[in-house]
């Protein structure tokens, strides 16, 4: 194990409000951050020495990780297969559970809250979640962002007051006008770029403070990929995403913190193009020069 | 790349087959040759099973025969018709089916989607294992035993005189019949659903819903095409299946009533079906009327070959919906 560097974490120079530094676990004082934090939004998610261990592994495939996800930003894992990155991503909704015997130390804090604390449909709805491959369930395209804005226990709200909701999550996702004619198509009649948006409004439907996305493109071509990479940077002005990618290009056309994996150890967090023209540890250099993964 | 070609210019299909045939090793040659043997020879059997009573069942078939009622006879000229036998088949299907089909469909759900306690989901899966190996008699002659206790006396009728409770009826046949149905639907529903993909599933928990909203919501939708397939296939099962309607339905000539009661009546009461009346009334049988047989034995091959049909059809139909997998 002697061989891995130790994680290599530093204040980044757009530190956000009330953020412990990871390497001297000392609060940075606040007035100090905030000046330095200029351009994005109060932290939403914070991922507190998080470690996840699956049942018959003896090394864990998450690692005390501790990152911060702020508002109006867009973070971006990566690092090569397996290092961990859709682990982390679903202990943020707490989908790890679902995995028997899958275990997880450290806290994760929604604005503030230990999610653990809240009700678990509650965080999901909160905390929504895309998946690499387009997922839409086998009903209308209406009726697959329907089901995610009928809450549980609820009595079921009609036509008339899903219609304004519906549309306003297709038009977010950016697929309004193509399927505005009809709403009523089975959602797997639609290509995959069109799937994957229709997936991305459903999510959004629910009204979500954070937006978590599994290498949302890697089943899409590359007109599509375009779109919903240009879809991601508008929504981060009113969310906090957290996106796992394999295509380091794609990290940085999107990402405004990137963070490095490797082998379940956050080895890097740092503001994008700082982190792929001057990184420090060995590994992200080698990592993000194509050197392996 | 050129390919050498004979004299004649393009080389014919027989000839490039022979020379590949050459290039086989001496059992392979013998290997295909019998596979090839015994597919000829079950196409032929198939064919002539089904020219045999297409030929037999035609003869004999007329709308007189389907909708006239059987009569007791000892010439086929007065043993009338098969309309109280199809409508046994019909029953047996409905009741079967509409006791099997939550039965199936609920064990899956709950053995994929829950699967807790472990050794419970086994004994169950196993049961099913068990019920669909087992042969049709031997559930037969366990479920009359079972429709003969007193506490079921009401599902059929019982000796006047306050004795033995008699166990056969349309309700006790079509409770048994259930258990040949089950298995099938089983399977198919189980199948399916251990297909859909874990991310189908975990999009559905991750906009917040419960296990029941996707469960109803997101699976049952994607599976419904393989649990109809499973259905059509437990009927034509049903359908075709005697040991079960000879000694749980009785088999009588007419539809019975077992009591008074309108309706539920008919449902207590003793019957026939395609199958056992082909069953008495073939050459070897007490009825004798061997016409009348091969009529109802191709009805009943009707039957079952559209529930085939509609097999494919509902095949078919999955294919062009089907989840990303
Ligand atoms: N359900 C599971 N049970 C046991 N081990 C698992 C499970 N899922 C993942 N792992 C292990 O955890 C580690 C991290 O897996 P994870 O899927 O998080 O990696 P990843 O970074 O997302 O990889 P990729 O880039 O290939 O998607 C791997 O070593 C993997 O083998
Ligand atoms: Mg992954």
């Amino acid at each position: 194990m002697a061989e891995f560097p130790p994680p290599v974490r530093r204040i980044s120079s757009e530190q956000a409000p009330n953020v412990v530094d990871p390497a001297t676990r000392q609060e940075i004082p606040e007035p100090i951050a905030r000046a330095l934090a200029p351009s994005y939004g109060p932290e939403r998610l914070r991922i507190d020495e998080v470690s996840i261990h699956y049942a018959g592994s003896a090394r864990p495939a998450v690692n005390r990780v501790t990152l911060p996800v702020r508002q109006g930003e867009v973070l971006a894992l990566i690092g090569p297969s397996g290092c961990g990155k859709t682990t982390l991503l679903r202990s943020l909704n707490r989908l790890v559970e679902l995995t028997p015997g899958a275990t997880r130390d450290g806290r994760i804090l929604l604005d503030g809250d230990d999610i653990d604390q809240l009700e678990i449909t509650r965080l999901r709805r909160r905390v929504s979640m895309i998946f690499q491959q387009p997922n839409p369930f086998p009903m209308s395209i209406f009726d697959n962002v329907a089901y995610a804005i009928r809450e549980q226990a609820m009595r079921r709200p009609g036509k008339a007051v899903l219609q304004p909701r519906v549309e306003k999550a297709l038009r977010r996702a950016g697929l309004w006008d193509e399927v505005a004619d009809d709403l009523g198509r089975p959602a797997l009649r639609l290509s995959g770029g069109q799937q994957q948006r229709l997936c991305i409004a459903r999510a959004l439907a629910v009204e979500p403070d954070v937006l978590l996305m599994d290498e949302p493109c890697s089943a899409l071509d590359p007109i599509s990929t375009g779109v919903v990479e240009e879809l991601i940077h508008e929504l981060r002005q009113n969310l906090a995403i957290v996106i796992v990618t394999h295509n380091l290009a794609q990290a940085r056309r999107v990402g405004d913190h990137v963070a490095f994996m490797y082998l379940g150890d956050l080895v890097e967090y740092a503001p994008t193009e700082e982190l792929f023209t001057n990184p420090r540890a060995d590994r992200t250099r080698d990592y993000v020069q194509g050197a392996f993964g | 790349m050129s390919v050498p070609v004979g004299p004649g210019g393009r080389r014919s299909r027989r000839d490039r087959l022979l020379g590949e045939l050459r290039l086989w090793r001496p059992l392979d040659l013998i290997g295909v040759g019998a596979a090839w043997l015994v597919g000829i020879l079950l196409v032929l059997v198939a064919a002539s099973l089904l020219i045999y009573m297409g030929y037999r069942g035609l003869q004999y078939v007329n709308l007189d025969l389907l909708f006239s009622r059987p009569q007791p006879g000892s010439d086929q000229s007065q043993t009338g018709g098969i309309l109280d036998p199809i409508v046994g088949t019909l029953m047996i299907i409905v009741i079967a089916t509409a006791i099997a089909l939550p039965l199936a469909v609920g064990a899956a759900l709950w053995i994929v989607e829950y699967g807790k306690p472990r050794w419970l989901a086994r004994v169950v899966e196993s049961g099913i294992e068990v019920i669909a190996g087992a042969p049709s008699i031997a559930i037969a002659i366990f479920g009359l035993a079972i429709f003969q206790l007193p506490m079921f006396s009401w599902a059929s009728f019982s000796a006047a005189d306050g004795g033995g409770v008699f166990g056969r009826s349309f309700i006790a046949a079509g409770t048994v019949m259930s258990l040949i149905a089950v298995p099938s639907i089983f399977a198919t529903t189980r199948e399916a659903l251990q297909s859909v993909p874990r991310h189908v599933r975990e999009a559905s928990y991750g906009l917040g819903k419960t296990r029941w909203a996707t469960i109803r919501r997101v699976l049952l939708p994607t599976v419904r095409p393989d649990i109809a397939t499973g259905t059509a296939l437990g009927m034509g099962r049903i359908a075709g299946d005697t040991a079960i309607i000879v000694l749980l339905l009785g088999a009588t000539l007419q539809l019975q009533a077992g009591t008074d009661i309108p309706g539920i009546g008919t449902l207590q009461g003793t019957g026939s079906t395609l199958t056992s009346y082909v069953y008495n009334n073939s050459p070897t049988g007490e009825g004798n009327a061997p016409e009348k047989a091969y009529a109802a034995a191709f009805v009943l091959m009707l039957l079952i070959i559209a529930l085939n049909v509609l097999v494919a059809f509902i095949g078919r139909r999955r294919a062009g919906n089907d989840l990303p997998r």
